[in-house]
């Protein structure tokens, strides 16, 4: 196969624009979707410095369900076979409002997990009946168990999370590869307001772990690796001792 | 987001705001007092800092825009880290034009403090290779400058110290090279006039010079050091690329590891291991104009007090005794750093309103702080230094003082009337009372 083919949504976030940079240098042709034009097309331009073949942008919003379809024949009508797709947008809710606004709550709930759902459904589909390739899309470690400072999140999460497990039986015999990534507590403009601490990691470390999640077709991974480990510890708590903890 | 970022030199401390920046398209957030953009805080003592005030942390601003492998015209936004731009031009053929010693600035604060390298006597500062850059200032108004296109602000943000505005990208000319490697030459010289002697005679064969100066020498061996010169070069048969073994000083020791038995002792030794002949080698550009970025946080090594760097720069009528002079006093005080150096300036004028680099020789080396003794020595070598008509480099200085600096900087009146309202620095309220 000539040089990698790949669509990333939700281009602009800091984990998406650091892995794309690590494709760019392998000479991958990409495809950026996004919703803020200006900004995808300053990272395109910088991708197509750092020796990416192509660098496509193009507008989505992911909370328009109606325009997925047709994004999603621009990017094969434009690169004509795809062999990687990365799902990578999201928000973080505030949960404090997620407890009193509803509205709010199943908005981000539909940008965080009805939307990713969606576009997972959606691309998968059009990779299976490509014949081969491999869907990544960006869960989070927060997905295995609900806390309270951040269950909407972590809900949304754990639905993809699920979705993903169940689409990877379906698609196992298609050909199609589909991995999902749980990274930790990432130092991006989204946690910005964190106090940082040792589980930290950069979107740089996140992004080689992604490159090479992908490469070795892994079903899922814990970025950075400890959050595994880590993740199997919580999940083993029951839950009359969990419901005390303040986490 | 209170944060306490610090100057690579750990002294003075300050309290600030951070927000960084990521989209150059943006106008700059809404400030609720003073600010002041901030590259990756290499600069060692207060002009990166802003006590009180906002840091516009612009490493988020790290894309290329545009590179034509024709001409090696690179445009990219100003948060970008030289060292990154090294990784990708020199497989490319090309070379930043001018490096500081540490590949880890931006190309904003390279623009901000108009830095120099070792091979200032053929391609003077880096604001010599600048082409263009825009300016974002605080009222929202966007000023593209160039050498001929806005000139005034041209100068004024070359060495401007960060306050006339955020450089939001900047287009550089970089240079051709036949690889990633060099030609170098060492030799230790034994007493301070054959510096002078090498660094003239080296210049005209040699794009590259800088001397190690054994800064605890006295009497007879005062000024004695080790030469180093190299070219460009293509990578030798059989060679590889060094591997990046990293090294990081894993915490902050509770006193400084550099004091007066570690500083004598390292000193005599490094300069009886340099050869007396000519040594030729082929080294790779990293460990050889960065040899310091192999040791991550080395400015911890100085314990918690932090330290101060010392740079000055003498014109060649008064250099050789000034240099004198600053050696003997420095020796006399026991203090001093494992790395001094000396390098000769070219002739070619720099192009900013407050740059430091000028005809002469520099001297540049650090002291841990040990409070008031240490400044006390200072303020004596700037009486040295003021005498012979010099000048202290502000990126590297916490603590000249307005007097001194007025007259090092005689453009800095003319300088104020481009400061950005907005915009401050704890240098800039220390040297404009």
């Amino acid at each position: 196969m000539s040089e990698q083919h790949i669509l990333v949504v939700g281009a602009t976030s800091a984990i998406a624009e650091a892995t794309l940079r690590l494709w760019a240098m392998r000479g991958c042709t990409l495809y950026l979707l996004a919703r803020d034009m200006v900004r995808v097309e300053a990272i395109a331009a910088d991708l197509r410095v750092r020796g990416a073949a192509a660098a496509h942008p193009a507008l989505l919003d992911v909370a328009d369900f109606a325009a997925h379809a047709r994004a999603a024949e621009l990017a094969w009508a434009t690169l004509g076979r795809i062999d990687t797709v990365l799902i990578a947008h999201g928000t973080l809710p505030e949960q404090a409002r997620c407890e009193t606004d509803e509205n709010y709550a199943l908005r981000e709930f539909a940008v965080n997990g009805t939307a990713t759902i969606a576009l997972a459904g959606l691309l998968a589909q059009k990779l299976a009946e490509q014949g081969h390739g491999t869907l990544a899309v960006i869960s989070s470690v927060a997905g295995d168990r609900g806390r309270a400072s951040n269950y909407l999140y972590g809900s949304a999460k754990a639905a993809v999370s699920t979705y993903l497990s169940g689409l990877r039986q379906r698609l196992h015999e298609r050909g199609v590869s589909v991995v999902t990534l749980k990274p930790g507590f990432v130092d991006t403009p989204m946690t910005m307001a964190f106090r940082k601490g040792l589980l930290w990691a950069t979107p740089e470390r996140i992004a080689r772990g992604i490159v090479r999640a992908i490469d070795k077709h892994r079903a899922v991974v814990y970025l950075p690796w400890f959050w595994r480990p880590i993740m199997a510890v919580i999940r083993c708590v029951p839950e009359f001792v969990f419901q005390r903890i303040k986490l | 987001m209170s944060d306490t970022l610090q100057s690579w030199g750990r002294y003075p401390r300050a309290t600030q705001q951070v927000i960084r920046l990521r989209d150059r398209l943006a106008p700059l957030p809404a400030l609720e007092s003073h600010a002041l953009p901030r590259g990756n805080g290499r600069s060692y003592g207060d002009v990166c800092l802003d006590d009180g005030g906002t840091l516009l942390d612009a490493r988020g601003l790290d894309r290329f825009i545009a590179f034509d492998p024709a001409t090696g015209v690179l445009r990219c936004e100003g948060g970008m880290l030289l060292g990154t731009i090294l990784d990708f031009c020199v497989s490319r053929g090309w070379f930043l034009p001018v490096v500081p010693g540490t590949r880890f600035v931006t190309v904003g604060g390279a623009i901000a403090n108009d830095i120099h390298g070792k091979n200032h006597h053929v391609a003077g500062s880096f604001g010599c290779h600048v082409r263009a850059f825009e300016l974002l200032r605080s009222d929202g108004r966007r000023i593209v400058c160039t050498n001929t296109e806005n000139a005034d602000w041209f100068a004024a943000t070359l060495g401007g110290l960060g306050l006339t505005g955020l450089v939001t990208w900047a287009e550089l000319q970089l240079r051709r090279v036949p690889g990633a490697w060099f030609d170098t030459e060492t030799l230790r010289f034994d007493r301070l006039a054959d510096f002078f002697e090498l660094s003239t005679h080296s210049a005209r064969d040699h794009e590259y010079t800088v001397a190690w100066v054994d800064c605890t020498a006295r009497g007879a061996a005062l000024g004695r050091g080790v030469f180093s010169r190299g070219n460009h070069a293509a990578q030798p048969a059989g060679a590889h690329a060094p591997h990046h073994v990293r090294l990081r000083i894993p915490f902050t020791p509770p006193f400084s590891l550099v004091n007066g038995a570690s500083l004598r002792g390292f000193n005599a030794l490094y300069f009886h291991r340099a050869p007396k002949a000519v040594l030729r080698a082929s080294r790779h550009y990293l460990p050889w104009l960065f040899p310091l970025d192999h040791i991550q946080e080395w400015n911890r090594m100085y314990g918690p007090r932090g330290f101060l760097q010392y740079q000055c720069v003498l014109p060649p009528a008064t250099a050789l005794d000034g240099m004198r002079e600053l050696l003997e006093r420095i020796a006399a005080s026991g203090t001093g750093s494992f790395l001094a150096v000396l390098k000769q300036f070219g002739e070619m004028p720099s192009r900013g309103l407050l740059s430091f680099p000028r005809p002469g020789t520099t001297l540049a080396l650090d002291f841990a702080n040990r409070g008031r003794r240490t400044f006390a020595l200072l303020d004596r070598l700037d009486d040295v230094v003021a005498g012979a008509g010099g000048a202290i480099y502000p990126a590297k200085d916490a603590r000249m003082s307005g007097e001194r600096f007025h007259q090092y900087f005689p453009a800095w009146r003319q300088f104020e009337a481009f400061i950005d309202p907005a915009f401050s620095s704890g240098f800039w309220r220390r040297v404009s009372q």
